[in-house]
């Protein structure tokens, strides 16, 4: 078996109730690169169990501002909170508790070259110190099963398809039971069939662990099917912030006019 | 901009950058002896390392030594005919390779085979995010990418210059003895005879001390590298070019402390 068969009927998991307490907070983030403001002001508040889609023009920030979440990247200006820590304060080897609650998909995987795939979702357990060879045996089946890719632990990343390698990059992100995942362009690269397997896997992925979610995407059918939320980001700010419905409904032309595909060149 | 202040603009430029270069430098430095006394060493990829570094560059060094010995040999045995202290060859060859062409050569081939492929690995694992991708899992990268690969460093360079010498040594004694018809005897005895444990420490020392400065420089070339394949490629280059360079001048001073505290000729 190459890919699962993707399903005909994604349904996102309920929203979570306004009393839960918030487990990501940003507040006035900026962030410069040279003469290019990337982030200007960010506010943005993400409860336990939500998940988040962002979307935007490319080059906005996006992944930038995901990265400022698990502290890859130290804001110029402004305050990040994760589980009620202030992160930005934090040096690199204090983030070690955190990043153990907040995983990361990247978007081309990032998975080890010169390990297998079963190595490569072993690898946070190993690291976290966990010695017994059995218990690692099965939450690395457990989490390949997850992700239907039981029959590939034994190939090398380059032996993968993109969307195997985004697979393998979840497998790994969950087998420590993070809290939270981050997604960066879960389905970039994909084609339609392989963009639905992933989306029906963060889905599972909620369900089944009740993870917190932010996902960085283009792909608009994405964004309707497995968010409780959307972000847009425009410019370095946040421009629409709502859900789906709200989203589809927006009167703004620029949020209308990303979400249809269109340009205001014309030809 | 005029003569005088664009030469000042550009020296006190170029000097910032090589003081912000000392100054990463020592913050990898400072981080390697975090990681270094945390006591968690990784012994599986230290002893990894160890094969690519120390099995891996045998026939490099050995080659270089024995050619070089060779050549030193035939070179200096033709003059100090001229002066009839022919039968002194192997004693100055002896201390040369061992005080000076041992390890700095094989220090050199092992700047250009294992400090390239250092910054190489480590570069492409950069702009792959693969290092972003460890950070993630709260394993800082100085202690997985780095500090084995240092310690590996410390072992296998001293083994390495002491087989570089020793071949070197024995390419010299075929030289005079089948090339020369040199008595063995007389060889061995005025080579034994001017050479004692001091010389060889002394190559040993600086093997010693070229396989930190290497794997130093190296790994922090490819931690720094950006832009793609071109940014890991001058990465790389620019790993060999200031490793030889430092090498070459770290072995002036090097040579003056040591002969300080091992005087040359005492025996």
């Amino acid at each position: 078996m190459a890919e699962p068969t993707p399903s005909t009927t994604p349904t996102p998991p309920a929203a979570n109730d306004g009393s839960a307490p918030a487990f990501i907070e940003l507040k006035g983030v900026y962030k410069r690169f040279g003469k290019q403001e990337v982030l200007r002001g960010i506010n943005l508040t993400l409860k336990h169990g939500e998940t988040l889609c962002i979307i935007g023009p490319s080059g906005e920030g996006k992944t930038v501002m995901m990265k400022h979440i698990i502290g890859l990247i130290k804001p110029d200006k402004g305050e990040i909170f994760v589980d009620g820590v202030h992160v930005n304060r934090l040096k690199e080897r204090e983030m070690a508790p955190i990043r153990k609650k907040v995983s990361m998909l990247f978007q081309g995987a990032a998975l080890f070259d010169n390990l297998t795939v079963e190595q490569n979702v072993a690898f946070p357990l190993l690291e976290h110190g966990v010695r017994d060879r059995k218990e690692i045996d099965r939450r690395v089946r457990e989490a390949l099963q997850a992700v239907d890719l039981d029959e590939h632990r034994t190939k090398f990343p380059t032996a993968l398809s993109g969307g195997m390698r985004k697979r393998t990059g979840i497998a790994r992100a969950i087998i420590d039971h993070s809290e939270c995942i981050l997604y960066d362009e879960p389905n970039s690269g994909l084609d339609p069939i392989g963009s639905d397997i992933i989306d029906q896997m963060i889905l599972r992925m909620q369900r089944r662990f009740s993870i917190t979610s932010i996902i960085v995407t283009h792909d608009m059918r994405s964004v309707f099917k497995i968010s409780n939320r959307v972000a847009m980001l425009y410019r370095g700010e946040i421009r629409f912030l709502g859900t789906p419905d709200e989203l589809k409904n927006s009167d703004d032309k620029i949020v209308q006019d990303f979400i249809n595909g269109r340009s205001d060149i014309t030809c | 901009m005029d003569f005088p202040s664009g030469l000042l603009t550009v020296s006190g430029r170029t000097f910032l950058h090589f003081l912000a270069y000392l100054g990463q430098l020592t913050a990898l430095m400072q981080e390697l002896l975090i990681a270094f006394r945390s006591g968690v060493w990784r012994l599986k990829l230290v002893a990894q390392q160890i094969v690519a570094i120390g099995y891996g560059s045998q026939a490099v060094v050995i080659v270089t030594g024995a050619f070089t010995g060779a050549v030193f040999t035939f070179q200096s045995y033709a003059k100090f005919k001229d002066f009839g202290f022919e039968t002194t060859v192997g004693a100055v060859v002896s201390v040369a390779l061992c005080r000076e062409l041992g390890p700095v050569l094989a220090g050199l081939m092992v700047a250009g085979r294992v400090g390239a492929a250092m910054a190489a690995d480590i570069g492409t694992m950069k702009v792959t995010e693969q290092v972003d991708a460890l950070r993630v899992m709260g394993v800082h990268p100085v202690d997985y990418l780095v500090l084995p690969r240092f310690i590996a460093m410390m072992i296998s360079m001293p083994f390495l210059v002491a087989e570089s010498i020793s071949f070197g040594l024995f390419a010299s004694y075929l030289v005079t003895s089948f090339g020369y018809d040199m008595p063995s005897a007389w060889y061995l005895n005025h080579m034994l005879e001017h050479t004692n444990m001091e010389d060889l420490s002394i190559g040993m020392i600086k093997g010693f001390v070229f396989g930190m400065l290497i794997t130093l420089i190296s790994c922090h070339q490819g931690l720094a590298a950006e832009n793609g394949a071109v940014g890991v490629g001058a990465g790389t280059t620019r790993a060999v070019v200031i490793s030889s360079l430092v090498m070459l001048i770290v072995n002036f001073f090097l040579s003056l402390l040591l002969n300080y505290i091992f005087p040359i000729g005492t025996v």
